[in-house]
């Protein structure tokens, strides 16, 4: 952990490396998280610089920026605002800070490192499009992230940048701290918004409605992710058309990326959208310095524990959506999870199923049921007590999640080609077929090993359903 | 034991009196009550259905469903050790079975002195520096078992008790909104012309509604 340029040893897995930095400048800072230090280093401004100019000004700044969003769906900010019915009031803004994706872990640093600069990007959001009130939610499970979060907000109120008449002017929001108490699923906006109510965290069904349309209390609500917000400051300091030199076209600016697993130097860092490819993030000396103890690279999951995963043919790629997508898989939340060759591929995968069987609200019976018995079937494959059927049923459970051609990579030593987004869905939210994710990807890029956990057992008929331990079945 | 203090009551009232619906604190009263117990007892569900005005049914409806609530008690230290997959790829699986046998009790079993209990749990935010685990919600990185050997010992001594609160207090500071700061929540039914400075700021002759001067009032 010492002796790299750019390490700061308090913000814990942080390197910053020779890139531009839009939401992690602050970082170095040992007292990142103070209003002393944030107005020292241009807090503040870029809410000042929105307020010289009009609600749509600053609106049109946003959208001309094309912030795609960082929670995992990719989808612009700016429009993401625009869709709001207009005219319509009062309308809400609630922060997702409610961060669990596996291998994720972004959010969580800025809201400990640099609470300010999300304050600060809500109140741009609340300015520019009129919302009478913001909720900031954070995780149950990180009381850190909580306790920065509440300080930043004291400390915000009582130096009059959030409350009534904000640095002096008409412009009036209040910024509320709410926190979680542990579901996954309250990750995806609309259970976000049931739990904001005080409900359980079940998704709502969309379409038709939105929740920019219907959202918290059935009025206008925009959910933005915790990353997406920090980068508002460095966009209204610096204009949009600064903003968009970096990275590419399509995918313009930087985005944090967390890579963990068997790599050397696991770590998050702050890469240039689209230009970096996962080759670079692996085995770049400035990234992870490759794989440990110098072993082959075996697979990797570019986007989360809800991203299809890929093989050495695809380290190539670059770090951008639309060609991720067409490969087979996502970028999700910014989350790679690498795998070395020593790897015991089906037990990697069932503790993702497990995650998503665990994670699983109950609302939809092909995510409840058909995660759990993905889950059950799988531990049975995993402790050798499988049979080939096991391994065809794995896919008709899935199948019932998601009926047809599910995305995955290609694999020249397999001779498949790859399977674009995207698929179709019998559950509401994306949990259900997320559970789907780990155990498909792994059957289908390294049948072999499934094979060999079963091969024993042969054709046989299916033993009675092993009772799922309460303890880890461990990756490899 | 029981409901909440009138202490924790005035704090129920300042956390409920920032949302525009009651039903909103729900869960943040929640995390009240079990700061005060240790867990969340039916009576103090009670007490909160009174405060928000829903019944204890709804109350436990929605608390049923978060896994942080927890209803008998538990140890004064929960440990989390994160078996999901960047923590299994290096060693989580090792990590809890070294914590099973060392105290003596399964995953979500509580060692018969009341010290500490173990939980086997999800994904926790933290995997660039796995195998990691959460005592109390306070995080420990890159754990290896001795050191867990190390942090079981401390916490059954009470050696972390200056770093670590007992289970159920989870923020060790609040958010406080200064009064004469403060806009307060309206109800949403109660507002339906956008905020002033929409109104006032507007480059488009479309927005003619007169500013929502209420806005200013002080609830």
């Amino acid at each position: 952990m010492t002796g790299f340029v750019g390490t700061y040893p308090h913000a814990a897995g942080f390197y910053a490396g020779d890139r531009p930095r839009i939401v992690t400048g602050r970082f170095e800072h040992a007292d990142s998280f103070t209003l002393e230090r944030y107005l020292a280093t241009d807090g503040y401004a870029g809410l000042r610089a929105a307020l010289e100019m009009t609600p749509q000004q600053v609106h049109d700044e946003v959208r001309g920026g094309t912030i795609l969003g960082r929670g995992g769906a990719g989808f612009p900010a700016g429009v993401k605002w625009g869709l709001m019915p207009e005219g319509v009031y009062p309308r809400y803004l609630v922060v997702n800070g409610d961060e669990s994706e596996p291998g994720t872990y972004k959010d969580r640093l800025l809201m400990e490192r640099d609470p300010h600069q999300l304050i600060e990007g809500c109140l741009i959001a609340a300015y520019a499009v009129g919302l009478s009130q913001v909720f900031l939610y954070v995780r149950g499970e990180m009381a850190l992230a909580q306790e920065r979060v509440a300080a930043a907000l004291n400390e915000a109120y009582a130096a009059g940048y959030i409350g009534k008449s904000i640095l002096g002017t008409d412009f009036s929001v209040d910024i509320v701290l709410h926190w979680g108490a542990g579901a996954y699923v309250v990750g995806e906006e609309t259970a976000l918004i049931e739990s904001l109510e005080g409900n359980r965290g079940e998704p709502r069904l969309k379409p038709p409605f939105f929740p920019a349309a219907i959202g918290l209390y059935g009025k206008p609500t925009i959910v933005n992710n915790v990353e997406t917000l920090s980068n508002l400051p460095w966009l209204l300091r610096n204009g949009a058309t600064e903003f968009v030199k970096i990275g590419t076209e399509t995918s313009p600016g930087t985005r944090m990326v967390a890579i963990s697993g068997h790599v050397k130097r696991p770590g998050v860092f702050e890469i240039i959208n689209g230009t970096t490819t996962f080759r670079d993030i692996i085995y770049g000396d400035d990234f992870c310095q490759g794989i440990r103890d110098d072993n082959e690279l075996k697979s990797f999951v570019p986007g989360g524990g809800s991203a299809p995963w890929f093989l050495p043919d695809q380290l190539d790629l670059p770090f951008e959506s639309k060609p991720v997508g067409a490969a087979g898989s996502m970028l999700g939340s910014g989350a790679v999870m690498v795998m070395d060759a020593t790897t015991d591929i089906p037990a990697a995968s069932l503790t993702l199923v497990r995650f998503y069987a665990h994670e699983s609200c109950g609302q939809c019976t092909p995510c409840r049921e058909g995660a759990t018995w993905l889950e059950q079937i799988l531990q049975r494959v995993v402790d050798g007590l499988g049979t080939r059927r096991d391994l065809e049923m794995l896919f008709e459970a899935g199948g019932t999640i998601c009926p047809g051609d599910f995305p995955h990579a290609a694999s020249e030593r397999l001779g498949i080609e790859a399977q674009p987004f995207p698929f179709k869905m019998t559950t509401i939210c994306f949990v259900g077929p997320s559970a789907y994710t780990a155990i498909h990807s792994a059957l289908t890029l390294f049948p072999d090993e499934f094979e060999a956990k079963v091969a024993a057992n042969g054709n046989g008929p299916t033993p009675i359903p092993v009772i799922v331990s309460t303890s880890a079945g461990g990756g490899a | 034991m029981a409901r909440l203090t009138e202490t924790n009551v005035a704090l129920a009232r300042e956390i409920i009196a920032r949302y525009p619906r009651k039903k909103s604190a729900l869960i943040p009263l929640l995390h009240l009550a079990q700061e005060q117990d240790g867990y969340v007892t039916d009576e103090a569900m009670q007490h909160l259905a009174e405060l928000v005005d829903v019944t204890p049914a709804q109350v436990l409806g929605t608390a049923s469903f978060y896994e942080m609530f927890k209803f008998h008690p538990v140890g004064r230290y929960v440990v989390n050790i994160c078996g999901t997959m960047s923590c299994a790829l290096l060693g989580a699986h090792e990590l809890i079975e070294r914590a099973e046998a060392k105290l003596g009790v399964r995953s979500g079993g509580t060692t018969p002195d009341g010290a500490i209990t173990i939980e086997r749990a999800e994904c926790q935010a933290a995997c660039t520096e796995a195998p990691c685990l959460q005592v109390n919600y306070r995080y420990r990185y890159r754990v290896t078992p001795d050191q867990l050997d190390t942090l079981l010992d401390d916490l059954a001594a009470g050696r972390l008790a200056d770093e670590i609160p007992p289970h159920g207090t989870l923020q060790a500071n609040r958010q406080r909104i200064p009064a004469d700061r403060w806009v307060g929540p309206r109800a949403p039914e109660d507002v339906s012309v956008p905020p002033v400075w929409m109104v006032d700021r507007t480059d488009s002759p479309d927005s003619t509604d007169s500013p929502d001067s209420s806005e200013e009032t002080t609830p």
